[in-house]
């Protein structure tokens, strides 16, 4: 009979070497597969990087539940959502490729170091093969660029700055939600329409990334109808009371004032303005206007009564009355019992196109899911008629520009339609100025 | 001339809420010694007593109507408030409307009560500790209290309009001689500054001119002789923790239809409102008073277009810049006492 002897030294050892193997992270051990966390045991894990806590949790959840329900939908659960209207029929509601979809999910702050560490974490320790989410530009090209390095795809969330798909595009990350371009193109016509050539625009802007690309496409639109730009002045993001920035407005002769804020910032320098009384104002003999390029419906409810017939844009709104939102605002809202945002429809989106993509190629290598993403046509999602151009990964749609409601039923009846602006109008080329100094660069499939 | 003006009233209304959360801290730190991070807190809490009450004031019986529909197409769930059916539309409508004014008295005995419970059941026990204790556990207070209105409230923030009759700006201008939209300023933000004059002289005249203020006083300037005297100062320190709370109270809830009211707006003034009181001196309540307006006016000029154009930025780093050249000059702040965090 053999006897083992058991000796300090020899526990210790033995436990170093199982907490080694135990900590080690799934990074590591997927050097064995062709790609970063090649999926086994019969499940793939998404990684779902949404504002948690901060100023934008109420948006990241709306977010998460919309993730939530596509799983679901993936899964082969609930009434299948847009799976029975989205044109690709790649998707049979039984996961991804056969593989049961589950999903992890990371707090961003909507701050771009801690949704970083969260995204990493979701890589490296749960094995996440795709991450998709967020509500901020910045978070999501600091994200991108993560994603680039480890090797997974990035299905971008809300982000509306040009950089995402311009100077910081990557080969690894893709974006559904439109851009700041695109609003430019949409909403300049209309505000010509609606206040005449012969404007004069005061901008305040968010100053970091998103603001500044903004600012520069609505100013560029709207000098392209014959408006003048007075003044654009950066705000600090962190500010609270935009007072002193609004005060001296009506002294600087403009009869426009356009704010590129987003958000909080959105929320309190619009209640500002709109305090200061500016809508009740006569400029230049001309009613004074503002405008929001880009809305949100949970912001416009922060706002309130103030969005009364002030002007944006959106990348969607569960008042549309295509098949595709049909299925996916009865799905949401019989599930949650509210109607969903848009930047809930674009992170539902992004998951059931990751997904349709890796079934069409036939791996969850990212650099053939990218393939099969990259010139792909595709409905039934609720935007009409879509393609992700494969010049930089971004995808091209109507754009829908919106104004305030004038006299809301409900709670959820916060803006209303005024137009769908065709694709065509708001496509541009992948080398045009605006999105000019960056390249896509190679897919990287990790291990 | 005018813009100059502009930002003077920009600068008295900023000013006037870092001066009454400014007060409320000093008043905790001259009378208990303690450094009170949460009373940012305590602003947010006001403010949330306004949603509170306007969200009680719409607390509505639901009928079905089924000529509409809801966003599913079934038929709509229509809201009446409570207020609309027992007093009538229009009284009903009113009492909605005015429920940021009715808020003040809705207000004053919840913050009583909160800076109570606060003091008695949390602060008491680190009187005598360091102030690195005091900030770290006033500091996690203040986490738990927001995370605890986010998880009521969520983290949007809620529209709290002001009475429709107070919408809309004065031509200030037009009354001193400038042409017509010189000088607009919101009737809210004049109201606000009026009220925090109000509550700042109320808080003085208390201290001045009652018995129960000239024994604070003294407590201030001597704790132990107070007590010799057999006055129990103790019990009155902690009603002026409750008046300290009411004030900052007071303040967030006038504040609510500037901004609306979200979470984390407590620590937006957290952080500028200690340096208020550190400029104004540690202690010093006229000092606290004097550097918020002085502040908040120097932030409002900053912002100008011209001066940003000089120097890119300085409307972000303005009140730290003042802080640092106030207190290289006079280390004890504008108005400080002596002895007061020296030792």
């Amino acid at each position: 009979m053999s006897h083992i002897k058991t000796t300090r030294r020899g526990v210790l050892k033995g436990g170093a070497a199982v907490g080694v193997g135990l900590a080690t992270p799934t990074f590591f051990t997927s050097m064995a597969n062709a790609y970063t966390n090649a999926p086994t045991g019969g499940s793939v894990t998404l990684g779902f990087n949404v504002p948690q806590t901060g100023p934008y949790a109420d948006e990241g959840n709306d977010e998460l539940l919309a993730q939530q329900l596509a799983v679901a939908h993936l899964n082969g659960e609930g009434d299948g959502g847009c799976l029975s209207t989205f044109t690709s029929k790649a998707l049979k509601g039984n996961g991804i490729l056969g593989n049961k979809v589950t999903f992890v999910t990371g707090d961003t702050q909507t701050k771009s170091d801690a949704a970083r560490a969260s995204a990493k974490s979701m890589i490296e320790k749960d094995g996440a093969i795709m991450i998709n989410g967020g509500s901020s530009s910045g978070v999501a090209i600091a994200v991108q660029g993560l994603c680039q390095d480890a090797g997974v795809i990035f299905m971008a969330g809300l982000t509306h700055s040009n950089d995402t798909t311009g100077k910081d595009k990557k080969a690894n990350g893709f974006r559904h939600f439109f851009n700041g371009y695109m609003s430019g193109a949409a909403l300049a016509p209309v505000l010509e329409k609606e206040y005449g050539k012969d404007r004069r625009a005061y901008h305040l802007t968010a100053d970091y990334t998103w603001g500044w690309t903004q600012q520069e496409s609505i100013a560029a639109a709207t000098e392209g109808v014959g408006w003048e730009t007075v003044n654009n002045v950066l705000t600090p993001l962190a500010s609270t009371d935009f007072s002193s920035y609004i005060a001296p407005v009506l002294n600087s002769g403009a009869d426009v004032l356009v704010l590129n804020h987003y958000g909080g910032n959105m929320v309190n320098s619009l209640t500002n303005a709109i305090q200061f009384g500016l809508l009740d104002k006569q400029v230049n003999g001309k009613d004074f206007k503002i405008v929001v390029p880009l809305y949100s419906e949970l912001m416009a409810a922060g706002a309130g009564e103030n969005i009364k017939g002030v002007f944006g844009s959106m990348n969607w709104n569960w008042q549309l009355q295509d098949d595709g939102t049909k299925a996916f605002v009865k799905s949401f809202g019989e599930k949650y019992g509210k109607p969903p945002s848009n930047s809930a429809q674009t992170c539902y989106a992004q998951t059931l196109l990751y997904a349709d993509a890796c079934e069409r190629a036939g791996t969850h290598n990212p650099c053939g899911v990218a393939e099969a993403l990259e010139g792909f046509e595709f409905d039934g999602l609720g935007n009409g008629p879509t393609l992700y151009r494969a010049d930089d990964h971004q995808c091209f749609k109507d754009v829908l520009v919106v104004k305030g409601a004038e006299n809301p039923t409900n709670a959820y009846d916060t803006l209303e339609i005024v137009e769908k602006t065709p694709r065509a109008q708001v496509e541009y080329a992948p080398d045009h100025p605006m999105f000019a100094g960056g390249a896509l660069g190679d897919c990287n499939p990790g291990a | 001339m005018d813009a100059i003006l502009l930002q003077i009233l920009n600068g008295l209304d900023k000013g006037s809420a870092y001066a009454l959360i400014a007060l409320g801290l000093t008043l905790i730190f001259g009378t208990l010694g303690v450094v009170n991070f949460a009373h940012g807190a305590l602003f947010m809490i006001g403010s949330f007593c306004a949603v509170t009450l306007q969200k009680i004031l719409n607390i509505s019986s639901i009928t079905i109507d089924e000529t509409q529909k809801d966003f599913l197409g079934n038929p709509l769930k229509v809201k009446t408030p409570y207020v609309e059916a027992w007093f009538g539309e229009v009284t009903g409508q009113a009492i909605i409307n005015w429920s940021v004014p009715l808020a003040i008295l809705f207000a004053i005995p919840i913050m009583l009560l909160v800076g109570f419970v606060m003091e008695r059941g949390l602060i008491k026990h680190f009187y005598k500790r360091p102030h690195a204790d005091q900030i770290l556990v006033t500091f996690g207070l203040a986490i738990v209290l927001q995370e605890i209105i986010k998880a009521m409230y969520g983290a949007n923030p809620i529209p709290t309009p002001a009475p429709d009759v107070f919408r809309g700006s004065l031509d200030f201008g037009v009354l001193l001689g400038f042409d017509p939209n010189a000088v607009i300023y919101p009737y809210w933000r004049l109201i606000y500054f009026a009220f925090s004059t109000v509550v700042i002289a109320a808080v003085f005249s208390f201290l001045q001119f009652t018995t129960f203020g000239m024994v604070v006083r003294a407590g201030m300037a001597d704790r132990e002789t107070v007590g010799l005297l057999g006055i129990n100062i103790d019990k009155r320190f902690t009603f002026m923790f409750g008046v300290a709370a009411a004030v900052a109270g007071l303040a967030g809830v006038m504040y609510t239809p500037i901004n609306s009211p979200n979470y984390h707006m407590g620590m937006d003034f957290l952080v500028l409102s200690f340096v208020v009181v550190v400029v104004g001196g540690m202690g010093s309540l006229p000092g606290a008073v004097l550097a918020g307006f002085m502040l908040g006016i120097l932030e409002s000029f900053a912002s100008m277009n011209e001066i940003k154009s000089i120097i890119p930025g300085i409307d972000q780093i303005i009140i730290y810049l003042v802080a640092i050249v106030i207190l290289m000059t006079r280390p004890r702040g504008l108005m400080g006492r002596k002895g007061v965090m020296e030792e």
